[in-house]
């Protein structure tokens, strides 16, 4: 019993220090921007830096609208799939890993290609068109977790059922996937969600070769050109992953209860 | 007669080349009660689907209320149902289910609220709106589905086996719960169920089904004392069939075993020196001689088996195995297996099955 104990320990102690030392170190380091002494310098002129603000906010939007993207494309097909189409989901599910196996840098360079401005469909040939494209990628490059995770939320409930008791209560599709089934793979959606946010935040191929002032971008900028203020960013964006953990943690206590979920 | 409420006009359903339900004709009446009952696999719960909506004829036509509502979709016929899994929906509270259709209809909250509450008190869990389906038991969340089922005012009721995910005792609370209310609201219902006791002791009418057809419509008496089909017959209830040869096919004499006895029912065209299958329940049979039972033949007792009240015996006509009922009788030990004995029926309770 103790033997097994100390070697738990031991275990996690050293996983620990793996994960911990060098962010440790990192933030030891981005404190002594001022010499001989720990400040917050360092943080101080990350945040004052107007272009820290504008490409954060820029990514920070994009996520979110690739996020509301993910959702109204990822729900209704995995719903309708699991319903209706059962044998298409092996299909579905190689085309959702697609992203995974093909580098970014091949999905944009195909997009440069398809969308130029002398293409049927010119998305580059405006600001807002290539945002939109973004956005688009963004949701092609989270769709392996948005697609599994949403899958896995429907498994858990009796999807056929619940839509026949919907529909002959006199639901309409929309009612259905609305008030019926997202509410209860919330949960799901919401960890896919969270994935999103974090890739879009620091994805850098797609933003870089699409020039757009994304935050992932940036951080290579800084990164090249200054000392302390990477070490600093770079605990600001794990600072912003555990908070976007947390903030789930929370809204899962509101979710709704089932008997596979009675907490 | 009036018209009927609920009409059912050769309807058949095939999947690819497997025809699920053939032929299926049947009228209910306004406030009827009536069961489908089968085995699975007989296309009682297709033929309810298609009533429902969720699958559609491939021949035939089904009218609610005069209006054909055959190729209707299942949100548009105002129809209620109860599911097998009750599936009521997780994410809502008991009062927003029950209101859930109320809600889709555009209802105004008050009329909602109110209906809600009434149908709390109808189902007697009147403390129960703002629970969640997963803090009920399996019977207390059924009677949420019934409940949820019948808050729109539906012209029509379906229940696909309501009670088979329940254990014994609330089953049968449960039945005649649902059958009372189904009375005191008037609604017309159609019931799926593989369980001939569900079926026997709710019913107005059952329509008894095998391989896609109905093989028997009629009130639980004529189904279980007069089944027009060898299937039914076996199906419901308990059945001992003799096997016998005619004897005389004018004055109705048929061979079992050693003996010849007289038969009341007509033996359907068959000749002196055919074979003829008959039935009897095993209440329709005694041990010994009985004064009101006037035919009597020999046999030989196989199996006894001590229930209690009720002593089950197995007795050898011939080639035929018989099973009969006797109350125990404290002064009087059972037979032994082994023994002979005169078994003796009513003339009148040999049914001839169809071949």
């Amino acid at each position: 019993m103790k033997v097994s104990r100390f070697w738990a320990w031991a275990t996690f102690i050293v996983g620990a220090s793996y994960f911990f030392i060098p962010l440790i170190a990192t933030f030891e380091f981005s404190l002594r921007m001022k010499r001989g002494e720990y400040s917050f310098e360092a943080y101080r002129v990350v945040f004052a830096d107007p272009r820290f603000q504008a490409t954060f906010g820029y990514s920070v939007v994009v996520a979110i609208f690739t996020i509301l993207l993910g959702v109204l494309l990822v729900v209704p097909t995995a719903y309708w799939i699991r319903l209706r189409m059962p044998w298409l989901r092996p299909i579905v599910e190689f085309i959702t890993l697609l992203p995974l196996i093909i580098p970014a840098i091949v999905i944009v360079f195909g997009y440069i290609r398809m969308y130029g401005s002398n293409s049927p469909l010119p998305f580059l040939a405006s600001v807002r068109g290539t945002d939109v494209l973004l956005i688009i990628g963004y949701a092609t490059l989270a769709l392996p977790y948005m697609y599994r995770a949403v899958d896995t939320g429907l498994r858990t409930i009796d999807v056929a059922t619940l839509t026949e008791a919907a529909q002959i209560l006199g639901a309409g599709w929309v009612t259905i996937i609305g008030r019926i089934i997202l509410p209860n793979v919330l949960i799901a959606v919401l960890s896919g969600a969270f994935l999103t946010f974090a890739i879009v935040i620091g994805e850098f191929t797609m933003a870089s070769l699409l020039n757009r002032p994304a935050f992932g971008p940036y951080l290579q900028l800084i990164g090249a050109n200054r000392a302390y203020e990477p070490a600093a960013l770079a605990v600001i964006s794990f600072a912003i992953t555990w908070g976007c953990m947390s903030v789930i943690q929370v809204l899962s206590r509101f979710a709704p209860k089932s008997a596979n979920n009675p907490n | 007669m009036a018209d009927p409420f609920l009409s059912i006009q050769s309807v058949r359903k095939s999947f690819g080349n497997v025809a699920v339900v053939k032929d299926f004709n049947l009228d209910v009446d306004r406030g009827e009660f009536v069961s489908f009952l089968g085995p699975s696999g007989c296309g009682k719960t297709t033929m309810l689907r298609m009533v429902a909506g969720f699958e559609q004829p491939t021949s035939g036509t089904i009218k609610i209320g005069g209006k054909d509502v055959t190729y209707l979709k299942p949100n548009q016929r105002k129809v209620g149902m109860v599911f097998q899994a009750y599936a009521l929906f997780p994410n809502l509270t008991v009062a927003q289910n029950i209101g859930f259709g109320l809600r889709v209809a555009g209802k105004p909250r008050a009329e909602i609220e109110a209906r809600v509450k009434e149908m709390l008190g109808i189902i007697k869990l009147p403390d129960f709106g703002a629970r969640y389906p997963y803090q009920l038991s399996g019977g207390q969340q059924q009677r949420i589905a019934l409940a949820r089922a019948l808050a729109p005012s539906p012209a029509l009721l379906l229940l696909d086996e309501p009670l088979s995910a329940l254990d014994a005792k609330v089953r049968i609370s449960l039945r005649e719960e649902i059958r009372s209310i189904q009375k005191r609201l008037g609604i017309t219902t159609i019931f799926v169920t593989h369980d001939q006791e569900e079926a026997l002791s709710m019913s107005d009418r059952i329509v008894v089904m095998n391989e896609g057809r109905a093989d028997q419509t009629g009130t639980p008496f004529e189904i279980y004392n007069k089944p027009t089909t060898r299937f039914v017959a076996n199906f419901v209830g308990t059945l001992n069939v003799l096997k016998g040869t005619v004897v005389n096919a004018a004055n109705g004499q048929v061979k079992i075993g050693d003996d010849t006895v007289m038969l009341d029912s007509d033996l359907g065209g068959r000749k002196a020196g055919d074979s003829v299958s008959l039935a009897l329940r095993p209440e329709a049979v005694s041990l010994g001689r009985n004064d009101l039972r006037e035919t009597s033949v020999a046999a030989t007792i196989s199996e006894v088996h001590f229930l209690g009240s009720v002593i089950r015996v197995r007795a050898k006509v011939g080639d035929n195995s018989v099973s009969l009922d006797t109350f125990n009788d404290p002064s009087a030990p059972p037979p032994s297996a082994g023994s002979a004995a005169e078994i003796s029926f009513a003339r009148r309770d040999l049914m001839v099955l169809d071949d």
